[in-house]
């Protein structure tokens, strides 16, 4: 109790210097916070993704279509359970800043693939019922205030035209992480609207959304299903959900790996600053330790004043910083909420904060302690005076 | 040494010399002498004649070249860097110029410190605490820290700190350089009684010929030879 409180005491001895070196953890711990967060969001697609979901689409590229025909051939595969047609949209809703995915469906058999999509009974039917219906996430509808029955139009980039949706249906998630941006209409509507503007575009699907009765069996249908289709005008690949998002992640890997060095860069920069403050600290004190050694303390119970007084500072700073991530997460995730749909701190990145916050409290103090142990007496005494 | 005190401290052949650059400074030049057991000694000599190195040999805290330092029937020249933190934490008490109190820590902890490396209970701890504050007449300061008190009032906090463990010797480096003439008179007046009353054995150097006359015996260090003082009066 009594190192303790000297521990305390002596942290906080140049208070000015203390409180600096606090606040310099406190924004090294949300900055690396917030960093690990956006990269967390940028994974957060692959983490809800179901292991019993999988894509088929084009294996030259997922910008060429594929034959509606295939939809019932891939039906009778063994071990498939539902085929949902599926189509990026690319509408616009006002302008490119109000952007959101929009997906053209099969309402039928999309819905029951995403339990993770809470929809009324009602709702539901109501959606799958009007061809001209809309379903939408919870966050979008609240973004712009919506109401069922209201008329959405949203601006073709993929598909020319302006396109008209009645929203029939609002989804929440399940998870706090599901993403409750999504803007699903009807495959059909689509369908039979390219049949009059644009015959040669007609009956034609981005990828097909498929369930399988088992996560076992995702390998061998996925295999069965582009075995399928070898040698056709349209060869698919088949692969996980999961795989499928990590492939569209890879494409912006160099993105996130720069943010992970900016993550990890910030970390050493505020070792060095920390590391610093204690350097400074023992030499003021060398003296003291001196005398402390005088009067029979030995080097382990210098090492623990040392270690524990950058360990309180440290933990200091990283409790303020892992207490101001998540207002300021929550500030972000409201701002660019266009981007990050769900931008939940996680709790393994609080654990990193604590980890990293340790880390730089142990490295600060190993020079310091090292010195302080070292300093023979009567040279730590000649220092007083 | 007083004829008929037993010896508590028995230094034969001590030698120490110190490097600067390339060259080897003798300071220290096989000393041999004792000290009873209840003396109060004062090392006298001119700067650099080697006082406050053989106090630190004699406290421990510095290694001689060659040559025994046994205190207490302890040869301590053979001791480990932790048996000797061990030996001086339970054996010497010390009194510091700049009395070195910790600035952050009220005078009762102050007393206090050396008492963690013993298995004492805090209650126990407090008890001590009080009976050195008492001894050292700082009872009413004990709550205030060593900025809240003047430089003699400080000193006194470091005899009560040094001789909380009952320490077989104390040591003591120009106890009274630091003060004004007042605080001086007192801290060797404390120190005295410490030596008459408990018997403390005390090693101290001094520039001051008026605190030396305070000792039993006084000791001229001079180019690392000693010599008994003439005035030294038992």
């Amino acid at each position: 109790m009594f190192i303790l409180k000297l521990i305390f005491k002596n942290a906080f001895r140049h208070k000015l210097r203390t409180w600096l070196t606090i606040s310099g953890i406190t924004i090294a711990i949300l900055a690396f916070g917030l960093l690990r967060t956006v990269i967390s969001t940028w994974y957060s697609g692959v983490e809800s993704s179901s292991a019993t979901r999988l894509i088929t689409r084009n294996s030259i590229s997922l910008v060429f279509f594929l034959p509606l025909s295939y939809e019932e051939k891939i039906r009778h595969v063994p071990g498939v359970k539902y085929v949902s047609r599926d189509c990026w949209f690319g509408g616009i809703y006002i302008d490119e800043k109000h952007f959101f995915p929009n997906f053209a469906v099969d309402p039928k058999n999309y819905l029951p693939l995403v339990p993770e999509f809470l929809v009324p009974d009602d709702q539901q039917a109501a959606f799958i019922r009007d061809r001209k219906g809309a379903l939408a996430g919870r966050k979008i509808v609240e973004k712009y205030h919506w109401k069922i029955g209201d008329t959405i139009a949203l601006k073709g980039t993929i598909f020319p035209g302006t396109w008209e949706f009645v929203l029939r249906a609002i989804y929440h998630g399940r998870e706090k992480g599901t993403d409750e941006t999504f803007f699903l209409l009807h495959w059909d509507y689509l369908n039979e609207r390219l049949k009059k503007t644009s015959p040669h575009r007609a009956d034609q699907v981005g990828f097909y959304f498929i369930g399988v009765t088992s996560p076992n069996l995702a390998s061998e249908v996925s295999q069965s299903i582009d075995k399928m289709f070898r040698n056709s005008l349209a060869e698919t690949l088949t692969e996980t959900e999961k795989a499928f998002q990590l492939g569209f992640i890879s494409m912006s890997e160099a993105i996130v790996i720069a943010i992970q060095m900016v993550s990890f860069v910030v970390i050493i920069i505020i070792m060095a600053v920390m590391a610093n403050t204690m350097a400074m600290t023992a030499r003021e004190r060398f003296g003291e330790y001196a005398v402390m050694k005088t009067l029979g303390f030995s080097a382990r119970h210098l090492a623990v004043l040392i270690f524990g007084e950058s360990m309180i500072i440290a933990m200091i700073g990283c409790a303020a910083g892992v207490a101001a991530t998540f207002p300021v997460a929550k500030a972000f995730g409201q701002a660019l909420d266009n981007y990050f749909p769900s931008f939940n701190v996680a709790t393994e990145t609080i654990y990193m904060d604590i980890g990293a916050a340790v880390l730089v409290g142990l490295v600060a103090a190993i020079v310091p302690a090292w010195r302080a142990i070292q300093i023979r007496i009567a040279d730590g005494l000649r220092r007083i005076g | 040494m007083n004829s008929e005190a037993q010896a508590i401290v028995e230094i034969r052949n001590l030698s120490k010399s110190y490097r600067r650059g390339s060259q080897i400074v003798p300071v220290l030049n096989k000393l041999t002498f004792d000290i009873g057991k209840g003396e109060f000694l004062a090392l006298m000599g001119p700067s650099g004649s080697g006082k406050s190195t053989l106090l630190n040999l004699i406290a421990g805290i510095d290694k001689a070249d060659s040559g025994t330092i046994i205190i207490g029937g302890i040869d301590i020249t053979t001791l480990s860097e932790s048996e000797l933190a061990h030996w001086r934490a339970n054996n010497v008490g010390f009194i510091f110029q700049f009395y070195n109190l910790i600035p952050v820590l009220s005078a009762f902890e102050n007393v206090e410190l050396p008492l963690l490396l013993t298995g004492l209970s805090r209650r126990e701890r407090a008890e001590h605490v009080n009976v050195a504050l008492s001894i050292v007449g700082l009872a009413d300061r004990m709550e205030h820290y060593p900025g809240q008190l003047s430089g003699g009032q400080q000193q006194r906090v470091a005899i009560a700190r040094a001789i909380i463990t009952d320490p077989v010797i104390l040591v003591a480096d120009e106890p009274t350089g630091d003060l004004d003439r007042v605080s001086a008179r007192e801290i060797l007046d404390l120190m005295e009684r410490l030596n008459a009353e408990s018997g403390k054995t005390i090693v101290m150097v001094t520039h001051d010929p008026r605190a030396a006359e305070k000792a039993h015996v006084i000791k001229h260090l001079e180019k690392g030879v000693l010599n008994v003082h003439p005035e030294t009066h038992f």
